[in-house]
């Protein structure tokens, strides 16, 4: 299945939580936020969040800014 | 405890200076110029961040190390779902409640919508968010903002990265007047150190400074040279400036003058 991650297609083989999808993308141990089709995920809803295909996700992180 | 302390946001901090960390040559650059503007807060924001680049851990980790407070904004929002979207993904990250609420309503001037603006503080105070609006000078605007539960606001000198100083001092004085009691800071279009220094010297509790240090060709001597500017401002505040008058009055005794009155000009108009 396809997933929308910061707007470039990536593809899951099989369902998956998104904390799975995260490490799978390599981003284990980053400072992220995550919002899924433009909602907000708390990091406490990782583990149980199955991601569906056309699902968006928004991974951000700290950044320089004014 | 000095004249110049103060709390914001149930903080408490010595300096009324709060910088921006966009735009520096480097990261060394920016760490150096932090310190030596003695600045007590400082803006961070969020972007998209691909898993091979973990730039944003590396800064992160940067400014943990100076162990001041982190002011996360907003910005590019344009619309109350975004906004609101990313003050809850910056509160996580961050791990603090404070925001820098941006809501962009024209992108040749970068103004604050105020309309959204009043929508967005409205949802996120009630969420728990200490709000730092970002927002014209408009009056109006500033109590719908203060109704919707805001203890601080952040009205722009001018727009976003010009340097054009305090466009208008008079909105600027009044907000001040009207709401003696609320925190205000001056955000955006500050310049140099001495449009820093005239807002503090108007009574505001502090400025939000990012380009004018940034862009300096010392970034590093111009944090301390800003630092010093809203101490001076502040102090002069407190102090009670002198009204300004029309025309010349001798600060020198002209008692026992020599040759007083010995010479006598003539204007011939």
């Amino acid at each position: 299945m396809l997933i929308e991650v910061n707007g470039e297609k990536k593809e899951l083989h099989q369902p998956q939580a998104l904390a799975e999808a995260i490490q799978h993308w390599g981003y284990a141990g980053a400072a992220i936020a995550v919002a899924h089709n433009d909602e907000f995920v708390p990091r406490s809803r990782y583990a149980t969040l199955q991601l569906q295909d056309g699902d968006r996700l928004e991974i951000v992180a700290p950044m320089q800014g004014g | 405890m000095t004249a110049l302390n103060w709390e914001i946001g149930g903080r408490s901090l010595t300096s009324r200076l709060l910088l921006g960390t966009a735009r520096y040559p480097s990261l060394t650059v920016l760490q150096q110029a932090i310190r030596a503007s003695g600045a007590g807060i400082v803006t961070v924001s969020l972007r998209r961040e691909s898993a091979e680049g973990r730039a944003g851990s590396q800064f992160w980790a940067t400014i943990k190390d100076l162990g001041v407070h982190v002011l996360p904004n907003t910005a590019g929002c344009k619309t109350v779902k975004e906004a609101v979207t990313t003050a809850e993904m910056a509160r996580e990250v961050f791990e603090t409640s404070w925001l820098k609420l941006e809501v962009i309503g024209d992108d040749y001037t970068l103004q604050p919508h105020p309309f959204l603006l009043v929508e967005a503080a409205e949802t996120l105070v009630r969420r728990g968010f200490e709000v730092f609006p970002y927002m014209t000078e408009d009056l109006v605007v500033a109590e719908r903002l203060v109704q919707a539960g805001c203890r601080i606001l952040m009205p722009w000198g001018a727009p976003i990265g010009s340097g054009q100083g305090l466009n208008n001092p008079w909105a600027l004085r009044t907000l001040r007047a009207r709401y003696p009691n609320l925190t205000l800071i001056v955000d955006a279009g500050i310049g140099k150190p001495s449009h820093a220094l005239q807002a503090l010297e108007l009574g505001y509790d502090g400025v939000l400074v990012n380009t004018a240090v940034a862009r300096a060709t010392d970034p590093v001597q111009m944090g301390r040279a800003f630092g010093l500017a809203v101490e001076a401002g502040r102090l002069a505040y407190l102090a009670g400036t002198m009204p300004p008058q029309d025309l010349a009055e001798p600060s020198t005794p002209v008692t026992g003058t020599p040759f007083w009155h010995s010479a006598q000009q003539e204007f011939h108009g």
